[in-house]
């Protein structure tokens, strides 16, 4: 077994142990103030940081992406103007295509 | 990310919704269907563009089920990033849906065996849904809508992006920007929080300084890191919410 198919297979085994823990355990454990915290947190931290590395990480070095950045921008009009996931979609892909075709 | 606790005891036991407020569940649960068909395309191409194989793609979206996280797993593989920083990416991700089990079960209250299929659609679109529900059939109603229409598109979406993903690159149709546009729509509601734009704020910072100095997927463990460290001191002052 390759260790893609190794990583797959352990990450959606684990990603589904934590859904199956959520509606098994008993509230009062994952009630806690710290851990809810923590919890809530986590995604913030980490899909901003995944946004960073999308745009400026090409193998471990830094790259600009104008088509990106910009498809991006469109995106974040798209949720200022509060569109749907489809238009915030549509909006940064289609924006970074064209750019990328004009250019 | 994590909605407030419903409490799907205090109200009559068995109240039949109108059937306006049925089928406004369905019209929202087909355009999630529609949203995540084009999303799960994307996924797809970009799984393939990373390097994973059509077969492997499918895999992801049928058992992870959980877009960020798998995402963020082909992302760091196909950055030439470790497995275990790509799976433990994964699962750090995937830990809000741990809590969002918390309201689905006071919604749903599955018992026993139930509990097994029941797990695999708590996300953050099936929560999100059943959050705005006020009666227990419109919860029932919303999270199994959803998750159907949710499940059968997405994993469609995938298996055609990754075989068109192989005879096109992603990147001419734009579709590498998907993720980080889907990631920034999910943080949007976070930024009216002070906190949370504080933590994304050294998260993107951390991110940033750390991409040239360590190998793929550090970054974002890192942020994790950042998260778990902020997570541990009480908010300054309680829920410093912005001014707009």
């Amino acid at each position: 077994v390759s260790a893609t198919w190794t990583a797959i297979l352990v990450a959606s085994v684990g990603c589904y142990g934590l859904k199956l823990a959520g509606v098994s355990l008993p509230d009062s454990l994952l009630n806690h103030d710290r851990v809810q915290r923590i919890a809530g947190l986590l995604p913030v931290a980490m899909l901003t940081a995944l946004v960073i590395t999308d745009l400026f990480d090409t193998n471990d070095h830094y790259s600009t992406d104008l088509p990106a950045l910009a498809g991006l921008g469109a995106a974040a009009v798209a949720l200022r103007l509060r569109q749907s996931l489809a238009v915030v979609f549509l909006a940064a892909v289609a924006v970074t295509a064209v750019i990328r075709a004009a250019t | 990310v994590i909605p407030s606790a419903t409490d799907a005891t205090s109200e009559p036991v068995g109240a039949e919704p109108a059937p306006a407020a049925t089928r406004a569940i369905a019209r929202a649960a087909a355009g999630i269907g529609l949203y995540a068909a084009v999303f799960g395309f994307a996924f797809g191409a970009v799984a393939v563009a990373s390097g994973l194989n059509v077969a492997q793609a499918c895999v992801l979206s049928v058992a992870m089920f959980t877009g960020a996280s798998q995402f963020a797993l082909v992302g760091i593989l196909g950055s030439g990033g470790s497995a275990a920083a790509a799976v433990s990416s994964a699962l750090l991700l995937g830990v809000r849906n741990a809590f969002y089990g918390v309201p689905i079960s006071h919604a749903l209250r599955p018992r026993g065996l139930r509990r097994l299929w029941t797990a695999q659609f708590v996300i953050d679109e099936t929560t999100a849904m059943v959050s705005g529900q006020h009666t227990a059939h419109g919860r029932r109603y919303a999270f199994w809508t959803t998750a159907i229409a949710l499940f059968a598109t997405w994993n469609a979406g995938t298996l055609v992006g990754a075989i068109v993903g192989h005879k096109i690159n992603p990147a001419n149709l734009g579709l590498d920007v998907a993720a980080p546009a889907i990631f920034m729509a999910l943080l949007w509601p976070h930024f009216s929080r002070a906190r949370s734009r504080a933590i994304a704020a050294v998260s993107a910072v951390t991110a940033f300084a750390l991409i040239p100095l360590t190998p793929a997927g550090v970054p974002v463990l890192a942020a994790a890191a950042v998260a778990v460290a902020a997570g541990f001191a009480p908010p300054a002052t309680e829920e410093e919410t912005s001014r707009r």
